[in-house]
């Protein structure tokens, strides 16, 4: 496994030689610092700690710029463990999207927007009850029966309803690299991607 | 959005075309691949609306066609796109010209936008 920490800047679209046009999300990925090498003989399993985006020193916690100062560099934002990672690091060295090529199948991993308290039928797409018409009114985005009659006299666990909806962790596969601008750091990969602009996504492969 | 800019920049080709707005009337010249043929189909139209920025810009080109309204969408930078031909420029008041839609014949019609040049021209 490979991947990077990156963060989502927005969407655009881009065209093949034959005009066919593809949207894609550009994210800005890395640089990242190796802040810990986990090995199978101290840590019972092999690892890459990966860390991007600044952090201001006086918002450090001492825990974390003694962490850092490990890999000799300032205190990060984000941290996270990528297991079996493909290529050797050595503790204080970079990941930058040179990992990736163009037309490279990837994972992204990302946190969807905030809906709110949203109803069943954004929530779980239950289709309401009843007709506009015919007499009935106020049924459109109900949730229905919640469950039996008086054997079991009580509603099931799990029962789907409504409640606060998304921020949820969604991986997407299958996303493929359009374009890779490794000066500014830029990655182009088809398709959106899950989250707000600005949000912390990871790039897998 | 400096992000985004940069990487428009970075994908546009430098291509010419002539500057022209909603209204003005335009022929675009576009490759179609027609088995494993490649021609030049021409597009000649008014010119109802502009939209977007850099790299996604676009610009739709109304036409009558056998009495039958015709509307048609091209990306700028899209590279079937062979050139644009400004015919005339019209003389119109809005960005967006979807009122042409509800028009036919003679109200259809977009007045010719005449140059200063021209103008004393004909006043000879």
């Amino acid at each position: 496994m490979k991947g990077i920490i990156g963060k989502k800047i927005g969407m655009t679209s881009i065209f093949d030689p034959t005009g066919k046009q593809t949207a894609c999300t550009i994210i800005e990925a890395g640089p990242c610092v190796v802040t810990q090498v986990k090995t199978k003989e101290s840590d019972g399993y092999s690892a890459l700690q990966l860390s991007f985006g600044e952090k201001k020193e006086k918002h450090a916690t001492q825990a974390e710029k003694n962490h850092f100062a490990k890999a000799s560099t300032a205190p990060k934002k984000f941290s996270k463990e990528f297991r079996d990672f493909a290529i050797e690091k050595n503790i204080g060295e970079t990941v930058t999207v040179d990992i990736f090529a163009e037309g490279d199948k990837v994972e992204v991993v990302g946190t969807t927007k905030g809906k709110g308290f949203q109803g069943v039928v954004k929530r779980h797409g239950f289709h309401g009850v009843g007709q506009q018409s015919h007499g009935q009114h106020d049924r459109q985005r109900a949730p229905g029966s919640l469950g039996n009659s008086s054997d079991a006299a009580r509603v099931m666990k799990g029962m789907k309803m409504a409640g606060r909806t998304g921020t949820d962790r969604v991986k997407l596969k299958g996303l493929k690299v359009v374009k890779i601008f490794a000066e500014k750091n830029y990655i182009l990969v088809s398709g959106s991607v899950p989250g707000h602009i600005g949000s912390i996504v990871l790039i897998q492969k | 959005m400096n992000a985004i800019a940069y990487v428009h920049e970075q994908l546009t080709g430098k291509k010419e075309f002539p500057k022209f707005k909603a209204g003005d009337n335009i022929t675009v010249n576009y490759k179609i691949i027609e088995g494993n043929k490649e021609r030049i189909q021409s597009f000649k139209g008014d010119v109802i609306k502009r939209q977007g920025t850099g790299h996604t810009a676009c610009f739709t080109v109304r036409k009558i066609s056998d009495g039958v309204g015709v509307e048609r969408l091209f990306p700028f930078f899209s590279p079937n796109i062979e050139s644009i031909v400004l015919n005339k420029t019209g003389n119109v008041r809005r960005a967006k010209l979807f009122y042409q839609r509800k028009r036919s014949g003679k109200s259809a019609r977009i007045r010719e936008k005449r140059m200063a040049v021209v103008a004393t021209d004909t006043a000879k």
